[in-house]
């Protein structure tokens, strides 16, 4: 069951932030031209394999219990984040992440800016790219080295993930458009109820709490946590309401 | 310096974002847990912080 949720909770973290990217990549290569973007994709991808490459291994030299501890402890405040904003999304109190409006400023601000070119690269479409993918990707690479070097199975989370890339790369390829279909909102919210639900997990674990039933009160966890989440959005859809008169 | 601290800045909103008191009550919750070592601390811990934390912001 843990390996279940690690690979789906690196599939769906790497899923929303391979479309975010996508996005960025794609404005960028319309508007500043492919060669300089793809080669600010590679660059970003490279760098993010070097990070996984070097943290990896680093991770697994820490005793589990102390790991889970300060992974659990990043987890929560990580997740929290992501729960915070996907609460306040569904509830109306943020505004929806809206790709086609993304993309096209970001279209707006790559075709307005000046040319740079050195070295025949475009360094304004090679830097947006390159911030698109690496910012994201971390993101990405974050979570796949917590979880994974957690569960003793980076491998397995790596895996999850890399499904993902190789999901959003090809249905961006063939639409030649922002992915804004994807439901990327109910996406965040569930990776925001994942990640919390881990960092509870591993962190209580890590501070020397013993957990009744063992990792089957993992879905105790998930469960309490997704109730959590929508009696607040519930709440603040009513107190919203109250706000905004018809 | 100023590379230094835009490192440093970047990681702090990375990690933290926002509201460094959520973080604070994560490190709380962390800490009492292994206090008294008891697993019904955290997921309490995280109720009250994830709410004062959307409430703050939805304010």
């Amino acid at each position: 069951m843990k390996d279940v949720l690690l690979v789906l909770s690196a599939f769906l973290a790497s899923a929303v932030e391979m479309v975010e990217a996508l996005t960025i990549v794609l404005a960028s290569g319309l508007a500043r031209g492919w060669r300089s973007s793809l080669i600010g994709v590679a660059a970003a991808t490279l760098a993010l394999a070097v990070v996984v490459a070097a943290l990896g291994p680093a991770l697994t030299l820490i005793p589990i219990d102390a790991l889970r501890l300060v992974v659990g402890g990043l987890l929560l405040t990580f997740g929290l984040q992501w729960l915070r904003k996907a609460i306040l999304r569904a509830s109306g109190f943020k505004a929806l992440h809206d790709e086609d409006a993304i993309f096209a400023r970001e279209l707006r601000e790559a075709e307005t800016a000046p040319r740079d070119e050195r070295a025949g690269i475009d360094w304004y479409g090679f830097t947006l790219s390159f911030k698109g993918v690496f910012l994201e990707g971390l993101e990405v690479a974050f979570i796949v080295l917590t979880f994974g070097s957690t569960q003793k199975n980076i491998p397995l989370a790596a895996l999850g993930a890399a499904v993902a890339v190789v999901l959003v790369a090809v249905v961006g390829v063939l639409a030649r458009a922002p992915l804004a279909r994807v439901p990327e909102n109910t996406m965040k919210f569930a990776v925001g109820v994942m990640l919390t639900t881990f960092g509870i997990f591993w962190g209580a674990e890590g501070a020397g709490a013993h957990w009744p039933g063992g990792d089957a009160a993992l879905l105790g966890v998930l469960a309490f946590v997704v109730l959590l989440s929508l009696v607040m959005v519930t709440l603040l859809r009513r107190r919203r309401i109250e706000l905004v008169p018809a | 310096m100023s590379r230094i601290s835009a490192f440093g800045r970047f990681w702090w909103n990375f990690v933290v974002g926002d509201d460094w008191v959520a973080a604070a009550g994560v490190i709380a919750g962390l800490a009492l847990t292994a206090a008294l070592a008891a697993w019904w601390l955290l997921p309490i811990a995280v109720a009250i912080v994830l709410t004062m934390s959307v409430l703050r912001a939805a304010r």
